[in-house]
């Protein structure tokens, strides 16, 4: 479903990551993992298109992924921050792609984003604004909203971020939800270890020192198998030995 | 080998010996946080003093040390290598040696070269290139506003036509009361000025002439343009800017909305349609200004002042105020969004984008009205 092909990411004499390659397959769960400030998040910027690679190519679905153009969008991103417009109701914000790509009247609309809402475990909080709502529930309103026009694929960055264990698991659980039932393809960018086992079906390891991809497989191979010193430390959770 | 020693009333000591080419600092019982003070005034003599390549610290004779005291010891002896000098914790017991490790006084430090200070040319270099960077995202705003405005025009129904409405009130009604106080009191005041003088030469009548002349054609616009970049342009800097780092306007993106279609084109249109009937509205009352000291000092008439007021003005110089305002909205509306999209660096990205978007557009707008102003006047208008 994506194919990333020598992809280099960085910004002005500044690279993050060179010739990177993978692919992501259609229904799967696939994890980029890596330690802080490796840019991850960054190559999800990538891969949706809202930044330029200096280098390389991102194919989804068949189609080079240039930089966002205006146009239906294929696929749903949410952000770690959740990024809902503040000045809109929960409603209007997972309403805002149905009123600006469907022909469809106010009142169906309202019916997706109730439904929607709903799925994502926030019923009958449409009219609720942003800033009333808690960590969790705004991931899953930015959720909702990613969801809004049935995409087969989506993009969630640091869902976990800032969530209590118990949030997280609620949401881990939506995850497969969305992914099990719905048949949605997962890239999730993350290092919650837990999560990882739990949702996961295959991931990246990037690495910062090498500017590269150092693991790819399933997460449990990685931890239980792979010989590479920097994927043991982070699945085992232990720090560099000076 | 010479051997200098300190005295003081603290729960710490030191001495300093010298043996061939290398000094060693030795220091003696409790290195506390609470005395850190002294410690660091009687290290950091030693220090200075030491003229030796090699300067060792002896920490044998230690009976404790703190976090605080050790983050001074590790800092002097970081300074000690950057400057080329060979310097090491020495003598430690393994208690203290676990704090040396934690604050990284064992780790390897690179000895630091002096910077050449940056010539003039490098800066102005540096200068010019943030410049030429500024010029091309201006001029990239200003080519995605002419595709924007294009594509809207081609499919009126992506415009963010819902957003007008209540964004001109935001600018426009909601401005009224201040632009309506500024500019009673700028024809108030320039009433009062002009009328010490022509009462001079008994020429009274004629303020109704210099408030509503200068009052159309220059004070009213550019008092009321610059009202509107302090409150509306800052604030649409603010507004976006605030999207940016919040990444809202990624994920506007994301939705396959252009943020210049759904975020600056409204804002811009609203500006657009609100600032000339503020500005007749301010007309209106720079003229009232007048007439107040007309009837309170020059012991005018309503009917006289307003019968001098509408033979001096012709309609041409109330027009000529409301084309230039056009021009001032769509340079504030422009000017305030394209610095909010531009900001990053969270809080203080925000502030400084505002600062400047509202700078910039004062100095734009000063520009615009000179520019009128010769226009004008060549063609005689």
């Amino acid at each position: 479903m994506i194919r990333v092909i020598d992809l280099t990411m960085g910004w002005d004499d500044v690279v993050l990551q060179k010739n990177a390659n993978f692919d992501v397959t259609r229904g799967e769960i696939f994890a980029i993992l890596g330690s802080s400030g490796c840019g991850k998040s960054t190559l999800m910027r990538y891969l949706v298109g809202l930044d330029a690679p200096l280098g390389g190519a991102v194919v989804i679905a068949g189609e080079a992924k240039r930089q966002f153009d205006v146009g239906r969008p294929a696929f749903g991103v949410v952000f770690q921050s959740g990024a809902l417009f503040a000045s809109m109701t929960v409603g209007e914000n997972v309403g805002l792609p149905l009123v600006t790509w469907t022909d469809l009247n106010p009142e169906a609309i309202g019916a997706i984003v109730s439904a929607k809402l709903c799925l994502v475990g926030l019923r009958g909080l449409e009219d609720k604004l942003p800033s009333e709502l808690s960590g969790g529930m705004s991931k899953r309103a930015a959720i909702a909203r990613a969801m809004a026009l049935e995409p087969s694929l989506i993009f969630l960055d640091e869902p976990s971020a800032g969530l209590d264990p118990v949030t997280s698991v609620e949401l881990d659980d939506l995850i497969l939800v969305l992914n099990r039932i719905l048949g949605l393809t997962v890239v999730i960018v993350t290092h919650e270890l837990a999560s990882i086992f739990k949702i996961v079906s295959r991931c990246v390891m990037l690495d910062k020192d090498s500017q590269s991809i150092i693991a790819t497989g399933a997460p449990c191979e990685l931890r239980d198998s792979c010989a590479d010193a920097r994927v043991k430390r982070f699945f085992h959770r232990t720090a560099e030995v000076h | 080998m010479t051997a200098l020693t300190s005295q003081n009333p603290h729960r710490f000591s030191l001495n300093q010996s010298t043996v061939g080419g290398s000094e060693t600092i030795h220091l003696f019982g409790r290195l506390e946080f609470s005395e850190t003070k002294a410690l660091w005034t009687e290290v950091d003599v030693l220090v200075a003093s030491a003229s030796t390549p090699h300067v060792n610290f002896d920490l044998s004779k230690v009976e404790a040390v703190d976090g605080g005291a050790m983050a001074l010891l590790v800092h002097l002896r970081n300074r000690l290598r950057a400057q080329g000098k060979y310097s090491e914790f020495v003598g430690a017991s393994p208690r203290v040696q676990d704090i040396v490790h934690l604050y990284e006084g064992d780790l390897h430090i690179r000895t630091q070269h002096d910077h050449k200070s940056e010539t003039m040319f490098a800066q102005v270099g540096r200068a010019t290139i943030a410049i030429l960077l500024e010029t091309q995202l201006v001029l990239a705003f200003l080519g995605q506003i002419l595709i924007s405005v294009k594509e809207t025009a081609h499919a009126p129904r992506t415009g963010n036509w819902r957003e007008v409405w209540p964004t001109m009130e935001r600018v426009g009604a909601d401005a009224v009361p201040v632009v309506v106080l500024i500019n009673f009191l700028i024809g108030f005041v320039m009433a009062f000025q002009g009328a010490v003088q022509l009462k001079e030469f008994g020429a009274n009548i004629y303020v109704a002439d210099l408030v509503g002349l200068s009052i159309t054609r220059e004070l009213a616009p550019l008092m009321t343009a610059i009202i509107l970049c302090g409150r509306s342009g800052a604030a649409f800097a603010a507004e976006l800017g605030s999207m940016k780092v919040s990444e809202e306007v990624d994920a506007l993106r994301t939705l396959g909305i252009g943020p210049i279609r759904y975020l600056v084109l409204p804002r811009t249109l609203a500006l657009v349609l609100a600032i000339p009937l503020l500005i007749l509205l301010a007309d209106a009352v720079g003229i009232l200004g007048g007439l107040v000291v007309a009837l309170t000092s020059l012991d005018l008439t309503v009917v006289g002042y307003l019968m001098e007021t509408k033979r001096a003005l012709s309609v041409w110089d109330v027009y000529s105020g409301v084309v230039k305002s056009l021009f001032f909205g769509v340079a504030i509306a422009l000017i305030a969004c394209q610095q909010g999209l531009a900001t990053t660096g969270g809080a203080k990205g925000v502030g400084r984008r505002t600062t400047s978007a509202v700078v910039t557009t004062f100095f734009v707008l000063v520009v615009i009205d000179a520019g009128f102003t010769v226009l004008f006047h060549a063609f005689r208008l």
